[in-house]
């Protein structure tokens, strides 16, 4: 029993760490075996604006920039200092705002994406699973149909659209919510109501439309799932044996339905940071995915570079805390 | 008397694409079923038993419909008419009077919970549970009651064997000691150790509490060895009914002949003849006696009119016009 | 062959939804082939007068760059449905080829290669795929744009592949065949392939999917060929000019209407797809069949 459970874990953190060094590897092998040199198209974006440059001082600038970038000696050297200056936490510098670190760039962005994707995305999930349920147990309820259209709907719009959408209508067409950013420019960060309010209003769009999307596909994988739940033989047993509809919903629908939907949550936390670059791009909500939208525009490939690192990482973080926290929901993991 | 059914008729009705089809299950079934007896029905598969013990529970649910009869109950020498119920009342009956044991039980029970939670949400639908420590021994005590090992009561089902959830199927649907127990097909996916010691549990449970089993199974040999009467099941109608020695020694209708016929017997070599044929189709069942396209005595009768169900003796009936030649004539 | 087409006349008569969804992609595939009777091509700008509201002359209207809406939004459905085509197809090569391998080969072998096919669908792809086009921005076409879009997109559907070669492996003809003396990739080929064949299409119509929305937002973020028009790359130039501002509404009506169009056809064909394929609903299917010819 104990060995089952023990074999499930490191089985878990193993496959975390295979994420993290096939994620990394991919990255690191990008700039270097496509056929056009960061250093150069960064020494080409600097001088494009610079009158005259000598000779000599555009020597200097690539060999900094090769050392910046850990380009110098063979790609197995490289490859090795890479790894190197990863487990010390160290992403380089950024270039667009020199010598600041990607890495303190990316903490002064992260709460913004944590607080606003992590909530909306756990919202969404929660609130998807919990009416998919409903529907697919009641799913010859007028209600429950009416829904089911909606969700086919919304759901299979792309979401750079669907987000969009939300903006022209709520932000300009009829403006309920302001146009961008994370709160009013006037307030001051703290905890006064001022501050708050600003931020849940800034907040309130892009989070909707990340609740509405993700709401959609929750709540249609979770009603076929229930619908397939229902048909199995205990469900008909308790439900002739006289248990109350209420507790044949909660102890034997959604406990069994919900299992595949929580792997579903792992990766759904790692669309996160797919969603936080449209999201944020879209509402200009200052986070990490904004951070490299401007990365992309001001040419900083080390931010970029630092951000698909650290997107890698987390998410792998994120989909072996949930696979750690399945046995709590599936007795047939531990005990075998 | 535990249970009378009345020319019951359930069929299954369903349109899809706009062709409405009826599936007559059950066609005119008619039997009454003693106190403290165990009742088998038998028959091949898709006769309709299973639809016919379904409905003797009291499940009901689309798309199968009740379109005539009467189940009748004698609860505390009350007679109630089971589709006259309301559905509260249905489900006080359900459970402490009868109690049901699903074909292919081995799947009952709720993969993510310990066996004690079914027995707790199985009470509760029922009675309330003031003292969680009382209902625990009051549990443990029925289940060392039956033979089980007291260790399932805390088990999650996936780490019992078949056998093992087919018990403790059978402990769940015992735990009230209801007067009437369905069971339907209890032992068809064991093999056969395992089968012997499921069906001795029901024979156990049967003498100690005197209630009424109906036992429905397409395994002659199963009735063989644990009915008392047994009813011959086919395309929705009894056709025979009688003691268990009566069916298998001195079978009357050709169909139960043909049943009996194809069990081996040790030391008898001779090949089994098979029924030539295959069963009707119950969305389309042929005029008459059902099986005439298939039996080898059919006469010009058996396709135009339903043999009455007549007795021969010894609560020995059987719905054969050939069979029932000399009464007849 | 022959299946296909029963399989088709069998969702059209009996699926509103698959009717809706066939008859929106026939009229959207005919609309991209329009593009090869453009009166204009879609590199040159002011052809037609700017800032035109959709009217008779002009059916969707003309951009702030003289281009015809109606002709630019063919060839922009044209190039993102080829671009998606392209990607599925070669995600296809990629997920048929681990699914049935390591379905086939099993032990170490299948070991391995779902660890690293579980890496990456877990990876996320965007951050990944943004470094790439950052890099190869400019150099970028619709074919090596697929390629490496593809490189991404293989993993989750190989999983799927292989638990259909699994559940294959169990039957019983599988065994009679290897009795018979076949060999494996003859079985996969003559035998197996009929059963993965509905599985590759639908994914591949959900792996279309996901690569078109791909395209649309690299595309928004500028990272992908912005002169070949495709629906992102149109977005793309209306936010340029910030068409909203300048109330030029049509020029992102245009594209945004066809996606969703475009996107809701594509998800309900692969849901009456799959409800046909389950086996349930196919158990229920045969036996309508057999009740309604007796």
């Amino acid at each position: 029993m104990k060995n089952a459970f023990l074999r499930y874990i490191i089985l878990r953190v193993l496959q975390c760490l295979m994420v993290i060094f096939v994620g990394i590897t991919v990255t690191f092998m990008i700039p270097r075996f496509t056929p056009v040199d960061p250093v150069e198209q960064a020494i080409t974006r600097m001088t494009m604006f610079q009158q005259s440059t000598h000779p000599e001082a555009l020597e200097e600038m690539r060999a900094s920039l090769a050392t910046l970038y850990g380009l110098e000696g063979s790609v197995f050297e490289q490859y090795l200092g890479f790894w190197g200056r990863l487990f010390r936490g160290d992403l380089g510098p950024s270039l667009s705002s020199f010598p600041r670190p990607v890495m303190t760039l990316i903490r002064t962005s992260l709460p913004w994406t944590a607080g606003l994707l992590l909530t909306s995305t756990i919202i969404a999930w929660s609130l998807g699973n919990i009416i998919g349920a409903f529907a697919g147990y009641f799913h010859h309820k007028k209600w429950s149909q009416v829904l089911g259209v909606m969700a086919l709907v919304v759901w299979p719009i792309p979401y750079y659209i669907f987000a969009f959408l939300l903006l022209v209508l709520l932000a300009y067409v009829i403006p309920i919510f302001p146009l961008s950013g994370a709160f009013a420019i006037g307030s001051s960060p703290g905890l006064n109501w001022n501050f708050i309010s600003s931020v849940l209003r800034h907040g309130f769009l892009p989070a909707l439309s990340i609740v509405a999307i993700g709401f959609g596909g929750q709540f249609l994988g979770m009603r076929s799932l229930v619908s397939n739940v229902i048909s199995e033989d205990y469900i008909l047993y308790a439900e002739i044996a006289g248990v109350p509809n209420h507790r044949i919903l909660k102890n034997y629908v959604i406990r069994n339905a919900l299992l595949p939907q929580i792997t579903g949550l792992a990766l759904q936390l790692g669309m996160i940071f797919n969603g936080a670059m449209i999201t944020e791009f879209v509402f200009s909500y200052p986070g990490i995915g904004y951070l490299a939208y401007t990365a992309i525009f001001s040419g900083d490939f080390g931010l970029i570079m630092g951000i698909a690192i650290f997107s890698i990482v987390a998410v792998a973080l994120a989909v072996l805390i949930i696979d750690l926290l399945y046995p709590v929901f599936d007795p047939r993991v531990k005990l075998r | 008397m535990a249970l009378k059914i009345e020319n019951l008729r359930a069929y299954y009705r369903s349109s899809e694409a706009g062709v409405a089809t009826v599936v007559r299950a059950v066609d005119g079934v008619n039997l009454t079923i003693k106190e403290n007896e165990i009742f088998g029905i038998a028959g091949e598969s898709s006769c309709g038993k299973t639809t016919l013990i379904r409905t003797l529970s009291g499940t009901i649910k689309p798309p199968l419909e009740i379109v005539g009869g009467r189940v009748v109950y004698d609860i505390k020498e009350k007679e109630v008419d089971l589709f006259s119920l309301r559905s509260s009342e249905m489900r006080a009956l359900r459970w402490k009077h009868v109690a049901y044991i699903l074909q292919g039980s081995m799947s009952v029970l709720n993969p993510v919970r310990r066996v004690i939670k079914t027995f707790e949400d199985f009470t509760e639908a029922h009675e309330r549970i003031t003292d969680r420590k009382a209902f625990r021994e009051k549990v443990n005590k029925h289940v060392l009651d039956l033979g089980l090992p007291i260790d399932v009561v805390t088990a999650y089902p996936h780490q019992l064997s078949g056998g093992m959830r087919q018990r403790v199927a059978i402990a769940l649907a015992t735990i009230f000691k209801p007067p009437v127990i369905l069971a339907d097909e209890p032992t068809t996916a064991l093999d056969v150790v395992v089968q012997r010691g499921v069906l001795q549990l029901l024979k156990d449970i049967q003498r100690e509490t005197g209630n009424t089993v109906v036992l429905v199974t397409h395994d002659m040999a199963v009735h063989a060895n644990v009915a008392d009467r047994v009813g011959i099941m086919y395309a929705g109608r009894i056709v025979e009914v009688g003691a268990v020695e009566d069916i298998f020694q001195r079978a009357r209708h050709p169909y139960t002949q043909h049943l009996i016929s194809s069990l081996p017997t040790i030391g008898d070599r001779t090949p089994r003849s098979a029924l030539p044929g295959a069963p009707p189709s119950l969305a389309n069942p042929p005029e008459g006696c059902r099986f005439h396209p298939r039996c080898e005595h059919a006469m010009d009768v058996c396709r135009r009119e339903v043999p009455p169900m007549l007795e021969e003796e010894n609560g020995h009936q059987t719905a054969c016009f050939w069979a029932n030649r000399e009464a007849v004539s | 062959m022959r299946s296909f087409f029963g399989i088709l006349k069998d969702l059209l008569s009996r699926d509103g939804r698959f009717r809706f969804a066939f008859i929106a992609l026939s009229a959207l595939i005919l609309f991209s082939l329009a593009s090869y009777w453009s009166p204009h091509s879609p590199r040159f700008s002011f052809v037609v007068p700017p800032n035109m509201r959709p009217n008779l002359d002009y059916w969707f209207g003309t951009n702030s760059r003289g281009q015809d809406l109606f002709w630019m939004m063919t060839f922009a459905t044209r190039n993102s449905l080829a671009f998606g085509l392209m990607t599925a197809a070669l995600s296809r090569v990629i997920s048929i080829f681990v699914g049935l391998t390591s379905g086939y080969k099993g032990g170490l072998y299948d070991r391995v290669l779902m660890a690293i096919n579980d890496s990456f669908i877990v990876l996320p792809v965007l951050p990944i795929l943004i470094l790439l086009n950052f890099i190869l921005r400019g150099q970028m076409n619709l074919f090596t744009l697929s390629l490496t879009m593809a490189f991404f997109g293989w993993a989750f559907d190989a999983r799927l592949m292989r638990s259909q070669v699994l559940s294959l492996k169990e039957r019983e003809f599988t065994n009679n065949a290897i009795f018979s003396g076949m060999k494996m990739h003859k079985i996969t080929l003559k035998e197996h392939l009929p059963f993965v064949m509905p599985i590759v299409f639908s994914t591949w119509i959900n792996n279309m999917m996901w690569a078109m929305g791909m395209e649309v937002t690299l595309s928004v973020l500028g990272l992908s060929n912005i002169n070949i028009a495709t629906i992102g790359t149109t977005i793309y130039w209306a936010n340029q000019h910030q068409a909203l501002i300048s109330g030029v509404w049509w020029w992102l009506g245009a594209p945004v209407a066809i996606s969703v169009l475009l996107f809701l056809s594509m998800y309900l064909t692969v849901i009456s797809l799959n409800q046909h394929l389950d086996p349930r609903t196919r158990l229920q299917r045969i036996r309508e069949a057999t009740t309604d010819g007796t």
